[in-house]
């Protein structure tokens, strides 16, 4: 059944502690690194955002001044985007692609281990900002000058916290690409490959596209803001638009970067317990490219307001519009996987499940934040938050959820307590809906977003938001609760661990051993997870 | 356990529906549909897409959940083999593209209409500043200052016992509206002294950023009288939750009334302006202090607070400041060129010396400072002169 040879696993001396995790080089291990910080990550910004929704909870400022809840805002979107939803995603990649494609390790494991280790001390830095004397970056995670530029010298610290986290984005996605390209098993055709492999590869490319933009944008505001120079300032001939149209040329492929991961997971989950390959598998493929393409060509739909020319406008609208498309086959796809399927649902199943319903409501809400006369109106309000938290809260988040709850048992050797994780299921799909559907209402209803307190029409939505966003933040305190009882023991998972699981990953012992696939195995249709049949 | 399961999705189903119908009937949370053709078409346009995306949405989660229903495990489904089908596949991307197609066709139609501003009867532009926006009628040499009014600004500090219930129109006040006549086709002009805003009255079914820089136009043309709330939308640092705009739509035959009032107003304070420019008459001490507490208190409390004790460290306190109680041409200096790379503007760009004068005359007696110092417009004059020769300076550089 299986190639892996357990006793490679004490050829030579493992260190102990806190050096055998300083010093790893294993994959599995650097990958356990990625998910254990962005969890941290997750409550730390969790508990910002526990902050905002009580400051938000009536009108009238009662607990924090407007200056620290911009900071709050700022910090929340960083710690999330930065900190949570990406390493996340590296570190499920760290773990899976390497089994997923038949390799035993990844291509470059010291540069692996460096990756990662950058990562604590970016945020470290970054979140020192909070307890500095000019504080934390209050001007929302895009940095706007000539807002970002009036901050204090704090702000030096944010813009290298921000090199430091492109630098080991970077390096993970060089690692990535030169893992799947280099590294598959024989048989193990592009055209075979997992499609969470698939959309990883897809991604790492953009990863490398558009990090070094991004920091190209901000070291242009470190030198704005400290030595004279006028990139973005127009007195001095700069132009302060220039800086939007950079940063969201990193900053749409970046919201990409947090969701084709995504896509990769629900792709694997859904057939498994549908029991029944995926549905399409080479139109997938081909869609995840297509997004991929396109969100290169849109980024100015985040700018619809700044005043650009019509012909600019009406281009930038049809090409976000056209990214419905490819987005489309993919969900009709998944729902096409589970017609006709023998279903079960367990509780990654169920969050699939809630991912691709509430991924949609997100998704649609992006068609109407497109059509640009309508945007004159939804820009800047809380229907734009709203929307991106349906796709990155219900979208991103619970995908990673999803795929923590599929891959737990594998990497434990233990499953993980089914009631408990059900209950996680309910209550957070109930209560995160409580939380952002509200503020579809709020947006249309006039109130802007990154404001501190709001006019008393906007209390009673704001009151229900607040609810469900303390109901989430508690939901999430069960689910560390979970993965540590999952760590601990637990009913002994088998190597199949799901009966509708195809790949690599399960031909593998639970847990799986250090050191896996030494002897790569070989692939043909009969053990790759999905197969086109071109009838 | 299975019966608890349906009992939770059941339950679940019934929060979801409540949730929705409550919002969209009993509150009537949606877009307003203003009160211009432009903001009745955006609404229109909006009621289109929201309707096509709901049914969409409807018909893929009802295709889905049957799927659910009906192949499930427990119900003894057997999986198909199924995993391809180029026909559905040809059909679901066509069929988007054609929804897609028909969406854009009116969006394309409404956003040219928006886009063409000419032929106005009535220019005004719009500067945004830290944290409240500057009115200018070019036709009428009118020109005020908007910020918010201070029944809000009273109530929304932190621990003032005020309740936002109680204060009409909480944060969506200000102290001088813009008012505009109806039935008229008005180009408005946007720009920002400072950092990027962004002008949004919902009404009147548009926003546009206000940015330094650069002016942006748009147009309006408001048909019913009445007086239209909105506020900032661009995050412009720490008061951007308080700088509101409040449209006043009147009739042309009261806009005249308005005009003429202002006009008048506003020369007899442009000839006391004209004498203090060609010859500063001297003030006093009453005069000063009087005029600099409400300069103060218009465009220095929101950071330096009323009782001028700041909030460390971003805005510091005056009372006690060294600038402020130390020589008289630093504190001019950072008043009129402000502190590049921090909040503080530079106010020879907005104020008149006389302000200026007052103001600080104000904080140097004011909040225990007591200097004793009167500064007079005559000190503070040359500054704001030497700050323009400055720009011009600086606009000509690229020929030097």
């Amino acid at each position: 059944m299986t190639d892996t040879t357990a006793h490679t696993d004490d050829h030579h001396s493992q260190p102990k502690g806190l050096a055998r995790w300083l010093f790893t080089t294993n994959h599995k291990e650097i990958g356990t690194l990625y998910l254990v910080f962005s969890l941290a990550m997750f409550i730390v910004g969790g508990a910002m955002a526990m902050i905002i929704r009580a400051e938000l909870f009536q009108p009238g400022l009662q607990l924090v001044n407007p200056e620290f809840f911009n900071q709050m805002t700022t910090m929340h979107a960083l710690v999330m985007i930065f900190g949570a939803v990406m390493p996340a995603f590296v570190g499920l990649a760290n773990w899976m692609v390497p089994m997923m494609i038949g390799a035993p390790d990844m291509a470059l494991p010291r540069m692996n281990n460096w990756s990662f280790w950058i990562l604590p001390f970016a945020f470290l830095m970054l979140l020192s900002t909070l307890f500095m004397p000019t504080g934390a970056p209050a001007s929302g995670w895009t940095l706007y000058p000539p807002l970002s530029l009036q901050g204090g010298n704090s702000f030096a610290f944010v813009i290298f916290a921000i090199h430091l986290m492109g630098i080991s984005s970077i390096m993970g996605a060089i690692n990535i690409i030169a893992t799947i390209l280099n590294m598959r098993a024989p048989g193990m055709t592009l055209l075979r490959m997992p499609l969470f492999v698939w959309t990883w590869l897809i991604t790492a490319f953009l990863l490398i596209a558009v990090m070094p933009v991004l920091a190209g944008a901000v070291t242009m505001l470190l030198t704005d803001r400290f030595f004279d120079t006028s990139f973005f300032n127009a007195a001095g001939g700069g132009d302060p638009v220039m800086y939007q149209h950079i940063f969201w040329f990193f900053g749409h492929p970046e919201v990409y970067i947090m969701i084709l991961p995504a896509f990769g997971i629900i792709s694997e989950i859904i057939p498994t317990f549908s029991r029944k390959r995926l549905f399409g598998y080479t139109s997938m493929v081909y869609a995840t490219a297509s997004i991929a393409f396109l969100s290169f060509i849109v980024w100015a739909h985040h700018m619809f307001t700044t005043g650009m020319p019509l012909g600019a406008s009406l281009f930038f609208m049809y090409a976000t519009m056209i990214i419905a498309v490819p987005t489309g086959i993919k969900i009709f796809n998944w729902v096409s996987t589970m017609w006709r399927g023998s279903m079960t649902f367990e509780t990654p199943m169920l969050f699939a499940i809630a991912f691709v319903v509430l991924f949609t409501i997100g998704g649609l809400s992006g068609i109407m934040l497109a059509i640009v006369p309508a945007d004159f109106q939804y820009h800047d309000t809380y229907f734009v938050v709203a929307h991106f938290h349906y796709v990155l809260v219900t979208g991103a988040v619970f995908a990673i959820m999803a795929a923590a709850y599929y891959w737990l048992p594998k990497w434990t050797g233990n499953m993980y307590d089914e009631r408990l994780g059900k209950i996680h299921f309910w209550w957070s799909t109930i209560s995160v809906n409580v939380l952002f559907f509200p503020q579809h209402y709020l947006g249309l209803a006039g109130m802007p977003r990154r404001i501190p307190d709001y006019s008393v029409q906007f209390a009673e939505f704001n009151l229900i938001s607040s609810i469900g966003g303390f109901a989430f933040g508690i939901a999430q305190l069960l689910f560390v609760w979970i993965v540590i009882k999952c760590v601990r023991g637990g009913e002994k998972a088998t190597a199949q661990v799901w009966d509708g699981a195809r790949g690599l990953e399960w031909t593998v012992p639970s847990p799986a051993p250090l050191h896996t696939f030494d002897t790569p195995p070989q692939v043909d249709d009969s053990v790759s997870a999905h197969k086109d049949q071109l009838a | 356990m299975k019966r608890t399961n349906e009992l939770i999705v059941g339950l679940a189903m019934v929060a979801v529906i409540t949730v929705i119908t409550w919002g969209v009937f009993a509150v009537g949370d949606n877009m307003t549909p203003g009160v211009t053709p432009f903001s009745r078409d955006v609404y229109q346009l909006h009621m289109v897409v929201l309707s096509t995306v709901t049914i969409i949405g409807i018909l893929v989660f009802a295709a889905m959940f049957t799927s659910i229903y009906l192949h499930r495990k427990s119900r003894g489904a057997e999986a198909a083999k199924f995993n391809h089908s180029t026909k559905a596949e040809i059909i679901w991307t066509v069929i988007p593209i054609v929804i897609l197609v028909v969406m854009a066709i009116p969006a394309t139609r409404v956003l040219i209409d928006m886009e063409d501003t000419s032929g106005a009867d009535l220019n005004i532009k719009v500067t945004g500043y830290q944290w409240l926006w500057q009115y200018e009628y070019l036709e009428e040499d009118i020109a005020f200052y908007s910020a918010i009014d201070r029944d809000s600004n009273a109530a929304r500090q932190i621990g003032s016992g005020i309740s936002p219930r109680e204060v009409d129109n909480y944060l969506l006040e200000v102290d001088n509206r813009l008012v505009v006549p109806t039935d008229t086709r008005i180009r408005i002009l946007l720009t920002s002294g400072d950092v990027i805003h962004s002008w949004w009255v919902p009404d009147l079914g548009w926003k546009r950023d206000a940015i330094p820089g650069m002016v942006n136009e748009a147009w309006t043309l408001i048909e019913e009288p009445g007086v239209y709330r909105g506020q900032c939308a661009e995050l412009c640092g720490k008061d951007h939750g308080f700088m509101p705009v409040v449209v006043e739509a009147v009739p042309p035959e009261e806009y005249r009334a308005w005009v003429a009032e202002q006009t008048g107003e506003q020369t007899s304070e442009q000839t006391a302006d004209a004498q203090t420019e060609s010859d500063p008459e001297p003030m006093d001490r009453t005069a000063l202090m009087q005029h600099g507490e409400d300069v103060y208190d218009a465009h220095c409390a929101s950071c330096h607070r009323e009782d001028g004790s700041g909030m460390a460290p971003a805005f510091p306190a005056l009372a006690g400041s060294a600038v402020v109680t130390g020589e008289l041409s630093q504190h001019i200096d950072v008043v009129v060129n402000g502190r590049p790379g921090t909040a503080m503007a530079a106010f020879g760009q907005r104020l008149d010396a006389r302000d200026i004068a007052a103001a600080l005359t104000y904080t140097r007696n004011a909040f225990g400072n007591e200097t004793g110092d009167l500064v007079q417009p005559a000190d503070v004059e040359p500054l704001i002169e030497s700050r323009l020769d400055e720009s011009l300076a600086s606009t000509e550089k690229p020929e030097r």
